[in-house]
């Protein structure tokens, strides 16, 4: 024991000395991710100073003020809807036990594999005046004519909020759940022992606790909802992203539309920015203790059954009736011989795009997270992690095109290099490459995966990074030693979220792939695109089946985390 | 497992062997055009002149792409759904014209470009649904903001392409001033926001939310046909179908259209596929996909459009509708008319 003290002695005073070698590994990986995920955004802040500042006074005056408000509207009842429904399902599945319970704790990640405009064309099929609900309801009340009942539409504001709310609140019932898995079981146990019942537990512990893990699954939700414009234009909504669309498509300006989108960038930034200081230094790590699975109260017969209810509904209303429109109309159109042919390379090349970018999105995602977290103090890794991981804050149409300059920039810079050299003309390198569309996801969808990683290192007390770098462990020792074994479920769920994103993805897909490469999205937005998007039912219901996949296997990495060996 | 590598292996390989052009008997299409409606002609193409067509479905973007990828571009044909994006590839200058006196044959000289920078494919009107009771035979487009319609009128987003063609195409007619007033009456007829799609008109008609509204030509035939199943054959039997005319000129129509890249590296084959897309073949079944009608004289429409009645196509040039298609889009923005 007297051996062990000055070597340990030794060690810390050699750690600061690592720091002053310059950047390391963290750092450089960082700079090249924030420089590739800088360069579209920098491209488009170029595309904005060619346009005039002409069209801001029509937006100001015809478009902006609208369009905020509704953008305002929708944000604020999306978040309401994703944090109850999404904390309370995740807190359902966690904190208690009844039948069916871990049939639900899959299920209610099923929504996640819906693309937004998907559900919000499923939800009007089904409750339209002459759609299947309304008609029997009327069938049921014997009622005639249509016009004499007459349920409020969803194509409106509050229909929007529902729609998105039910393809969305997985990001933040993902968050939550592994907050409320992890790393609370003393504190609760603690509360219980001291006679607090569930819904104390619940408000003055578990909340709480989870609440960083909550905010950044809807600060996600935020950004989806955001970006989207196909529900939003269907569903009569008009956000700032859908003026973005209208100034690019139909006034053929695109500096303009660089204009609004980065206008729209610094608001989401500072947004994000206050969200971080309002957080401010409160530390939710939970400090020593051993870490085991929270037992969750037992809950049989009636009120058991109830609880089951209570999360099915969301599942059916989320998936369940959605799912079940597609499948009808897929059936019908498998019946009468459509399909086939196309679907079968679609789903090879969805997998192939979607592994690629989830592998290089979640590895560049923690070494991003982990750069900051080991270098605690240092603006370069601070700034590396919030460029690198701002495409998911600019539409993704918008992004695509930034990529789409860069790209071709690159490739007209090879081929006159080669020319210069005199060989013969080239075509394109990087464009149209399927290694441009990954790029595009890994840009876009880096966020994702980084935020999965960051609500987890949160949990981590740094007292345990500090203990091992005194220890003699280097960065990159206290990642692999002790965060990763901790950061498997969070790990898990940032590849379950890229992935499926990478799988519903558009923009980018079909503005950046190469000749005669289709997705399963892409396939499905084609018929979409043309108003039949039943057509394309079968490819919808293969990106739910294959997002299926890495749900289950998120639900088993995801389950009570691993404990740290003791080391003799 | 080895499978996969192989797959994996030849994706990869087909990719950088179709980006590395040149080789023999292919033509390149990027396309606006939904890739379930140009696949039946790019394989009837294939199976007569043998030559391999790829094909890249771009919604949006198509003119920033092809400016991007540049020299190297492997693009030979670009087609577009909409008039507006066409004229834009020819103004960016991504374009070269074709002349070819088969083509000028083929298609009436309004519907092409007089240089042969681009040509129109084929049609679709802009119509007006209506309820049956109402017993609606014949309407013009500035009968829709008559105030004897209040409340009752169904469209989809004003800024959505057709739509905004249409403005424009009222803008081509009357003017900017005129046109406002117009939109402003149409806007204050709506029977509800604007939202849905083509075929969600016919659905609001019959579920009793309006009476009229506005949609387009080819949606009454998938609907009619059949071929989107029993139910919204009940939806397109169910809504009775006016052709509309503007005042002192006809229906307005917008077009499919395609022009060769500037690049091509493929120019002649891309120059046969145009041909054939003109031909009375191409044009059969262009008019059978999708229920448009042919650019060609010759070329026969599909029964259940001709059965819609006679359509006489507005006579305005379409690239001089498509000039408007910025003031109309900031027309509808000024009116609020999605709100």
């Amino acid at each position: 024991m007297t051996a062990v003290l000055p070597d340990r002695a030794e060690r810390v005073a050699a750690a600061p000395a690592a720091e002053h070698r310059g950047p390391g590994g963290f750092a450089w990986i960082g700079l090249c991710a924030a420089l590739i995920a800088g360069a579209p955004i920098g491209a488009l802040g170029i595309l904005a100073l060619q346009g005039n500042a002409a069209h801001w006074l029509h937006l100001a005056t015809a478009v902006v003020p609208y369009a905020l408000h509704e953008t305002a509207v929708l944000l604020g009842g999306v978040t309401v809807f994703v944090v109850v429904v999404g904390t309370g399902t995740a807190w359902l599945v966690t904190a208690y036990a009844f039948p069916g319970r871990r049939m639900l704790e899959v299920a209610l990640l099923l929504p996640l594999a819906f693309p937004a405009y998907v559900m919000a064309y499923a939800w009007i099929d089904l409750m339209h005046p002459i759609g299947p609900l309304q008609s029997g309801l009327r069938a049921l009340l014997g009622i005639e004519r249509p016009a004499e009942l007459r349920l409020p539409d969803l194509r409106s504001l509050p229909g929007a909020v529902l729609v998105f709310g039910l393809a969305l609140y997985p990001y933040v019932y993902v968050a939550a759940r592994a907050a409320f898995l992890a790393r609370m079981t003393t504190l609760t146990e603690a509360a219980r022992t001291l006679g607090a019942g569930p819904g104390r537990v619940f408000g003055r512990v578990a909340l709480p606790l989870a609440w960083p893990a909550i905010a950044a699954g809807t600060s996600l939700v935020l950004m989806e909802t955001l970006n989207d414009v196909g529900a939003a234009e269907f569903l009569g909504v008009t956000t700032l992203t859908t003026t973005v669309y209208s100034t690019w498509v139909n006034r053929s300006d695109l500096a303009g539309a660089a204009q609004i989108a980065l206008a729209m960038l610094a608001i989401v930034l500072a947004l994000v920015l206050a969200e971080r200081t309002a957080r401010g230094a409160r530390s939710f790590a939970v400090g020593g203790g051993a870490q085991r699975a929270l037992p969750p109260r037992r809950v049989d017969g009636i009120a058991g059954l109830g609880l089951l209810a209570l999360g099915a509904l969301v599942v059916a209303l989320g998936f369940g009736l959605p799912t079940g429109h597609l499948a009808w109309q897929a059936a019908l159109r498998l019946a009468e011989g459509h399909g086939g042919a196309t679907l079968l390379p679609a789903i090879g090349n969805t997998l192939l795009v979607a592994v690629l970018a989830t592998v290089a999105a979640v590895l560049t995602g923690l070494v991003l997270v982990e750069g900051r977290r080991l270098h605690p103090g240092s603006r370069l890794h601070a700034a590396v992690l919030r460029v690198a991981t701002s495409g998911y804050a600019v539409p993704g149409t918008v992004l695509a095109v930034g990529l789409l300059v860069v790209l071709g920039g690159f490739d007209r810079a090879a081929r006159a290099v080669v020319e210069f050299a005199g060989g013969a003309p080239t075509g394109l390198l990087v464009s149209a490459s399927i290694g441009a569309v990954v790029l595009a996801y890994v840009v876009r969808f880096v966020r994702l995966a980084a935020t999965q990683v960051e609500t987890g290192l949160e949990r981590i007390p740094p007292t345990l990074d500090q203990s091992a770098r005194s220890l003699g462990r280097t960065p990159a020792g206290v990642m692999s030693a002790i965060h990763l074994p901790l950061l498997r479920a969070s790990l898990a769920g940032a590849a379950l979220l890229v992935f499926v994103d990478c799988m519903k993805e558009l923009p980018a897909t079909l503005l950046l792939r190469p000749l005669n490469f289709d997705t399963l999205a892409t396939l499905l937005y084609g018929e979409a695109a043309r108003g039949t998007y039943e057509d394309g039912a079968i490819a919808a219901l293969l990106i739910v089946a294959i997002g299926l996949v890495p749900v289950a296997v998120l639900v088993r990495l995801g389950r009570p985390p691993a404990t740290l060996e003791a080391r003799p | 497992m080895t499978k996969v590598w192989y797959r994996l292996t030849a994706i990869v390989l087909a990719t950088g062997a179709l980006s590395a052009h040149g080789i023999a008997a292919e033509v390149n299409v990027y396309t606006t055009r939904e890739p379930g409606l140009f696949a039946p002609l790019a394989a009837d193409f294939t199976a007569r002149t043998g030559i391999k067509v790829n094909t890249v479905f771009v919604k949006d973007g198509l003119a920033e792409r092809v400016a991007a990828e540049g020299a190297g571009s492997p693009a030979d044909l670009l087609m577009t759904v909409d008039i507006g994006n066409l004229v834009e590839l020819v103004d960016k200058g991504v374009t070269r014209p074709v002349t070819s006196p088969a083509l000028a044959a083929a298609v009436p000289a309004h519907l092409r470009a007089a240089d042969g920078a681009w040509y129109a494919l084929s049609l679709r009107a802009r119509l007006v649904w209506a309820d049956k009771s109402l017993g609606l035979t014949s309407v013009s487009y500035d009968d829709l903001a008559d105030p004897k319609w209040k409340g009752k009128v169904c469209i989809r987003s004003g800024q959505h392409p057709y739509n905004v063609a249409l403005v424009a195409a009222m803008i081509a007619h009357v003017g900017e001033a005129k046109t406002e007033e117009w939109l402003t009456g149409l806007k204050a007829n709506l029977a509800k926001k604007p939202g849905g799609g083509d075929r969600d008109v016919a659905r609001d008609i019959l579920g009793g939310l309006c009476q009229i509204g506005v949609g387009n030509s080819y949606y009454v035939g998938l609907m009619r046909s059949g071929k989107g199943g029993a139910e919204q054959k009940t939806w397109g039997e169910e809504v009775a179908v006016v052709l509309p005319t503007f005042t002192g000129g006809g229906t307005h129509v917008n077009a499919s259209g395609a022009a060769l890249a500037k690049h091509a590296p493929n120019a002649a084959e891309a120059e046969k596929l145009l041909e054939y897309l003109l031909s009375p073949e191409g044009q059969k079944i262009y008019a059978e996909q999708n229920f448009e009608y042919p650019v060609r004289a010759d070329a026969a429409v599909d029964p259940i459009i001709a059965a819609l009645g006679k359509l006489t196509p507005d006579t305005l040039p379409l690239a001089e509708i498509a000039k408007h298609r910025k003031a109309a889009s900031l027309l509808v923005d000024k009116v609020g008319f999605d709100r």
